[in-house]
């Protein structure tokens, strides 16, 4: 089965380090032009799947396909048309900027023409110019995220991966990276994004698999995950200290479900304000209230019975 | 969109690792430069000019002037130490600190290409420095003879022949190097002591000889020695270079073990 337009091809996909599987068989498939993710919390084997995907680590079991070939036998020949973001910066901290990007356009075979040409380029776009010639050591965590992404685009890869590319970072320079991703989205790279934060999910991904414990436990874009698996609207409650367990046996019949965090109840239901008031009416009195949208953290927690971030 | 990165021949990819490597150290160069160049001189003017002086040329100096005896050993024994220097601490912190070796293996670069790359770096290194040594130091006339210059590769495979194997260790160490000082006090001190730098190992008891024989540094100074002074069968020079070349190996393929390990996890 050779599809041109899969560039990614997981079928069993297995990692174990000794004895322990950090990635337990999974089947993933990714289209040209997508951005797909990988949501999952810390641990749950989304490194080592890009690591396998990137081809710098070989498979235990299962099979995969990257850019139609096998990784274990071509993987030179696919990591020419890759891009990597690893979850570490892993910079040359000793050199400049363009150093770093020139430097290592060459380990593509580009010629030194060319890496000049592409470092001026990838320094624009990472809103790097300014800082050209300095050392990467006392950049920001932002700028230097933003010059390994850069540097990952060396070789106009046709797909890029990209390990946790904002963790860390401050809001601000998120927004930032999210804005250079979106345009590239927009020129028609293919994206693999891994990430714990269900917001850079929903900007990103096209198409995301919720993964915990080394598996996938379901599949789909964010608005159909949502609609899948949570309601329309979650009510979230918070009630002062020891109170909040008796207020359980007083909503459970207004709404769909009912979670029970450490510091607040989540009522899932397809109209909040209107449980919220038929709950006051009961005599449920919460120190706050709060009616918004169902995201992918709510469907996580439905999925795993745990939170994203802890 | 087609990309536009390709794969090259592996000898070209050899030379772009090198090229990575010479950037940073055309910003880095001072710092070494110290260490590879001025110590071996400033060790070859107090212990051959100066201690040297009240040496007598004789039997153990193979009837030459100290400083002459000494000065192709003190080659060796820099070549062992530039090659030590650049096996170490660079090479963990590869691995450990920048982590340089994990991008590098992203591209379409080998773990193969990029250990290649490092050692022919280190052997660069050694050339480099050992030549720029026997110039200067004959222009002091502790180098009388051209064969001085043969001693400068002799002394980079010597040079081999140890730091190939502190590549392979700085591969398998992830503590902060602890691991090279230990290397120092106990193999490199005590070789550079006992292996024939500073006189023949027949001055020595009989039971500690066979110590000598197995260390690099003294088939390097044997070796470049007789490169300069002659007086060493063609066999024997055979033998020197063979075992030599079989501790490169060891080392090499040790190494390519290591990394292997390391890096594709
Ligand atoms: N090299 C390794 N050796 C042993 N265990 C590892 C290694 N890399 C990852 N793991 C383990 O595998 C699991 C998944 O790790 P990882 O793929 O990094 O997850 P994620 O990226 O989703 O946080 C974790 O429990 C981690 O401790
Ligand atoms: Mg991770």
């Amino acid at each position: 089965m050779s599809d041109d337009a899969v560039l990614v091809q997981a079928d069993g996909l297995v990692k174990r380090f000794g004895d322990f599987e950090a990635v337990r068989g999974i089947d993933v498939k990714v289209r040209r032009g997508e951005a797909f993710g990988f949501l999952g919390p810390n641990g749950a084997g989304k490194s080592s799947t890009m690591r396998m995907i990137a081809c710098t680590s070989p498979r235990t079991a299962g099979e995969l396909r990257v850019l139609g070939m096998d990784p274990d036998r071509q993987g030179p020949r696919i990591r020419a048309r890759l891009g990597v973001v690893p979850q570490q910066d892993n910079l040359d901290n000793e050199l400049t900027v363009r150093q770093n990007l020139q430097v290592y356009g060459r380990y593509f075979g580009l010629s030194r023409a060319q890496v000049r040409d592409r470092a001026t380029e990838l320094l624009r776009f990472a809103q790097l110019t300014d800082r050209a010639d300095d050392q990467v050591d006392p950049l920001s965590g932002g700028m230097k995220r933003r010059l390994t992404i850069a540097r990952s685009l060396v070789n106009e890869p046709e797909l890029l991966l990209l390990d946790e590319p904002t963790t860390g970072l401050d809001p601000q320079a998120r927004h930032l990276l999210w804005d250079r991703l979106f345009r590239l989205k927009q020129s028609g790279v293919t994206l693999i994004v891994t990430t714990h934060y269900m917001d850079e999910a929903e900007q990103l991904c096209d198409r995301l698999v919720v993964m915990d414990g080394g598996r996938i436990v379901a599949e789909g874009s964010p608005a159909g995950l949502i609609a899948e698996h949570s309601s329309r609207e979650v009510l979230e409650l918070r009630f002062p200290i020891d109170q909040q367990q008796a207020n359980v046996p007083l909503l459970h019949d207004l709404a769909e479900r009912v979670e029970v965090l450490p510091d607040r109840l989540l009522i899932y239901t397809d109209d909040g304000e209107s449980v919220l008031a038929q709950a006051s009416r009961r005599g449920v009195r919460p120190t706050s209230s709060l009616v918004r949208r169902s995201t992918l953290e709510d469907v996580f927690l439905r999925l795993t019975g745990r939170t994203l971030v802890d | 969109m087609a990309a536009t990165g390709r794969t090259v021949h592996p000898v070209a990819a050899i030379g772009f690792v090198l090229e990575g490597l010479w950037t940073w150290y055309r910003r880095n160069w001072r710092s070494t430069a110290v260490s590879s160049f001025l110590t071996p001189l400033m060790f070859l003017t107090a212990m051959g000019f100066g201690l040297g002086s009240q040496i007598r040329p004789g039997p153990a100096t193979d009837n030459l002037p100290y400083v002459v005896y000494l000065a192709p050993a003190v080659l060796v024994g820099l070549a062992v130490q530039v090659s030590t220097g650049e096996s170490s601490f660079p090479v963990l912190g590869s691995f450990k600190w920048d982590q340089r070796y994990y991008a590098i293996t992203a591209t379409p670069v080998t773990v193969d290409q990029l250990l290649a790359a490092q050692v022919v770096w280190v052997a660069l290194r050694v050339f480099v420095s050992g030549l720029a040594y026997v110039l200067v130091a004959a222009l002091f006339g502790a180098f009388v003879n051209a064969g001085a210059l043969l001693a400068v590769p002799i002394s980079m495979l010597a040079g081999l022949a140890f730091g190939t194997w502190v590549v392979a260790l700085a591969a398998t160490v992830n503590d902060e190097g602890n691991a090279f000082g230990n290397a120092f006090r106990f193999v490199v001190v005590p070789m550079t002591l006992f292996a024939g730098t500073y006189y023949p190992i027949s001055q020595l008891p009989a039971w500690s000889r066979p110590l000598a024989w197995v260390t690099p540094l003294w088939h390097g100074n044997e070796l470049a020695r007789a490169a300069e002074f002659g007086g060493m069968s063609l066999l024997t020079a055979a033998g020197h270079v063979a075992y030599l070349l079989v501790l490169v190996a060891g080392g090499v393929l040790t190494a390519r073990w290591r990394f292997h390990v390391r890096l594709k996890v």
